[in-house]
């Protein structure tokens, strides 16, 4: 056994030699999409292609920009950290506006830019008949913006930022078909269940920030790591942090938003609910890493372990027995960002990160597939799909590739960076590093073998068996079909990059900081042996259960029929939230609100409404009376006084000649006299 | 003589005069009282010159101003009369009240 283990080297990164040419201006890649969401939404419908030209454009140019950033960075530049002031407070209290450009954020660049190229692309052709197909580009770009904003933040206040603005255009997305009433409410539950995770991420903020004085996350993480924060703070700030994670990753028990969230366009579910926002959870904590695993001994990585696990294995059940495809895609994203949560949590960050990247790919492809089915069969459902592989075969071939590469099948993308996992796992339960370590090992074995299950199931039901719905079905466009190959090659061979040993990813991505610890995987010949066994054990038991079987298989009619009825209800994990927080919010804390709202704030409104009302009548009367008297009084007298005067002027010259003669007389008589 | 007899002489002249600009109806007499007034003037100025001699010199320069100025404030004063005689047929000065208000 320990023969078959290859020793892994010390992994030392790039060692930059140079300053690189574009990573200096990387901040211009999140510009160019918010440049363009400008554009399109003022000038939309005058551009060429009804606003989809600027956009497509613009991220056309921050995909060859990353890509010339990411190559600058392999060949050895520097990576560039700088930052600006934004807001000075008084005291100690200071915002700055900066950029992080290094390994983790250029990959994530180049995922982010070319899957929404990508997407970009197949909607010119999945929206065309959208009335609202401008606005859909504008926020499209909006949305991108918003995550490259996020991934190039060197602090946590921006990071919140984009954090935010990824929230809301998933929400705007999610109710693109508001006009239905399911959508608009999925659309509602996906940002109110964020905002639950979202209150913990602000306060994990709030904490790093009292204990260690700065939002600057490399700061954050030198002060973790050489102790100069620490201790139970550190703690609670970390796992505030992974609050903020598990609601915008869609963990247990925040999950349930993504299901839902498929209520939105296709290619929206594509880019935003797979490839890039979702995972948004797992790059926070990559970036915050040694905060995890500082904090008292590497505690709340343990905790990631077990929420992971958990997530996973009840994902996977779930998305076993769904009839919308997209659900299907949508409970299995939220199993692998478990698996991307427990490649973190075991310390194989790298092979955390390269699940996440090959992740991107292969469910970019799948969820485009499936919006080239539901494109033609105009139904979410696999019930009214099935034998498509005669109507579409591009779908079909390159959908093949998608799937296997999700359950893990070799050469394909999904099987190195799962068996990275499991190898992590595996190591870091032999050696002791992590506590939890076997149970996430055991979870994502038998998690290896559900995906499986439930993609070959997919698969079954959508293109085999005879067609159930209705009308010919026939192959989507050109422009929907071409991202679908290029996706399918990159499935192919993005594996290759974290080849054991030889691979080129574990130079690329590595934990931030200088000390923090990421494992390499156990690599041995058995894991993957087993892994690929459990995975055709699971082709198996699809192929015998639901091709074999009825296209309709019953859960219920075998052994499992108990944890059906359970699964079917979600666990109750809807109904818990329905009745226990949303219910009590909206019928008792409403009409308490409802009573507070006409009695206490009506009375201070009305309060204050009738104190300004008393107030301006007194300054009527004041004004009435004193000023306004003041300035008649002195009217009357001058009049009055004018009145007695004018007697005087008589009109006769002799009588003025006599007065003033008069007048002379008595001057003379004073002078004289006196 | 002594200066004394022509400040009284003076004085009766401008008590006249002053009579005559109060009194007298006729806006003509009224004005020829005005000249009896500047005349007193006058014969109080050439007084006092006489008495002082050189140093006088002035007075004397005063006096023929004054007379200079009355015939023209005379003349100017004859021709209202006229305009006004022209106008309402009467030169009665308490009829002229028309500066009140």
């Amino acid at each position: 056994m320990q023969s078959l283990i290859i020793v892994a080297e010390e992994i030392q990164g790039i060692e930059a030699t140079r300053t690189g040419l574009f990573p200096d201006i990387m901040w211009l890649v999140p510009l160019l999409p918010a440049l363009s969401f400008l554009a399109v939404l003022f000038f939309g419908k005058k551009l060429p292609g009804k606003g989809h030209s600027a956009g497509i454009l613009a991220i056309a140019v921050a995909f060859l920009l990353s890509l010339a950033g990411f190559i600058d960075l392999v060949t050895g530049a520097e990576t560039v950290e700088k930052s600006w002031m934004w807001f000075e407070f008084p005291g100690s209290l200071e915002l700055t506006f900066g950029m992080n450009y290094d390994f983790l954020c250029g990959l994530m660049f180049l995922v982010v830019t070319f899957i929404s190229l990508l997407v970009q692309i197949y909607s010119a052709g999945y929206m065309l008949d959208d009335e609202r197909y401008t606005w859909f580009y504008a926020v499209l770009s909006l949305f991108t913006a918003s995550m490259l904003f996020l991934v190039i933040a060197d602090n946590l206040m921006m990071m919140l930022v984009g954090w935010e603005g990824v929230g809301v255009c998933s929400y705007l997305l999610i109710g693109h078909y508001w006009e239905e009433k399911t959508n608009s409410s999925a659309a509602i539950k996906a940002f109110i269940t964020t905002r639950v995770g979202d209150v913990g991420f602000m306060f994990g903020i709030f904490a790093l920030f009292i204990i260690a004085g700065t939002f600057n996350i490399t700061e954050i993480n030198h002060l973790a790591e050489d102790g100069g924060i620490g201790g139970i703070g550190l703690t609670i700030a970390a796992l505030l942090l992974f609050c903020g994670a598990v609601g915008k990753s869609a963990q247990f028990p925040l999950y349930v938003w993504l299901p839902d969230a498929m209520a939105g366009p296709t290619p929206v579910s594509a880019l935003i609910h797979a490839a890039t926002m979702v995972v948004a959870g797992v790059y926070l904590v990559a970036r915050t890493f040694p905060v995890f695993e500082f904090a008292n001994g590497g505690f709340p990585l343990e905790v990631v372990g077990v929420v992971a696990a958990i997530t996973m294995l009840v994902a996977a059940l779930l998305a076993l027995i769904q009839d919308d495809i997209k659900k299907v895609l949508a409970y299995s994203t939220i199993s692998q960002l478990a698996y991307m949560f427990a490649g973190l949590a075991v310390g194989v960050f790298t092979a955390g990160i390269f699940h996440l990247f090959t992740h991107a790919f292969f469910k970019a492809l799948l969820f485009l597939g499936a919006g080239s089915l539901i494109h033609a069969v105009h139904s979410n459902n696999m019930s009214d799909m099935g034998g498509m592989r005669k109507f579409m075969p591009a779908t079909f071939k390159t959908y093949i590739i998608g799937s296997l590469a999700l359950a893990g099948i070799p050469p394909l993308a999904g099987f190195f960076s799962k068996d990275e996992v499991l190898g992590g796992a595996l190591r870091a339960g032999i050696d002791g590093t992590r506590a939890t370590a076997w149970i996430v090992f055991g979870s994502a074995l038998i998690t290896a073998f559900l995906t499986a299950l439930y993609t070959a199931r997919m698969c079954i039901k959508t293109f085999w068996g005879d067609y159930r719905g209705h009308g010919q079905p026939h192959e989507s466009p050109n422009s929907m079909t071409s991202p679908l190959w290029v996706l399918a090659g990159l499935t192919l061979v993005v594996g290759f990059l974290g080849f054991p040993v030889i691979g080129v990813f574990k130079y690329w991505i590595f934990t931030p900081g200088e000390v923090a610890h990421s494992f390499e995987p156990l690599y041995n010949v058995v894991l993957p042996a087993i892994t690929v066994v459990a995975a055709l054990g699971g082709f198996f038991l699809a192929y015998k259960w639901f091709y074999k079987g009825a296209w309709r298989f019953d859960f219920r009619a075998t052994s499992f029929g108990w944890m059906y009825g359970f699964a079917e209800r979600r666990y109750y994990l809807d109904d818990i939230y329905l009745g226990g927080v949303v219910k009590p919010v909206q019928y008792p804390l409403a009409a308490a609100t409802y009573w507070a709202n006409q009695h206490v704030l009506d009375g201070i409104v009305n309060g204050a409404a009738k104190g300004t009302l008393g107030a301006a009548s007194g300054t009527y009367r004041a004004d009435q009376g004193v000023v306004d008297f003041g300035v008649n009084g002195a009217a009357g007298l001058t009049g009055f006084s004018g009145g007695l005067l004018r007697h005087v002027q008589t009109g006769n010259v002799q009588r003025y000649a006599a007065m003033l003669f008069a007048g002379i007389a008595i001057f003379v008589a004073v002078f004289a006299l006196v | 003589m002594p200066v004394s007899f022509f400040l009284v002489l003076s004085a009766l002249l401008f008590s006249i005069g002053v009579y005559g600009v109060l009194a007298r109806q006729h806006a003509v007499l009224v004005l020829l009282s005005v000249e009896l007034m500047l005349n007193a003037a006058n014969i109080n100025l050439v007084a006092f010159a006489a008495m002082l001699g050189q140093a006088g010199v002035p007075g004397q320069v005063f006096a023929l101003f004054i007379i200079a100025v009355a015939a023209a404030e005379l003349g100017v004063g004859l021709a209202i009369v006229i305009l006004i005689y022209r106008n309402r047929q009467s030169v009665d000065v308490d009829q002229m009240s028309l500066m009140k208000w």
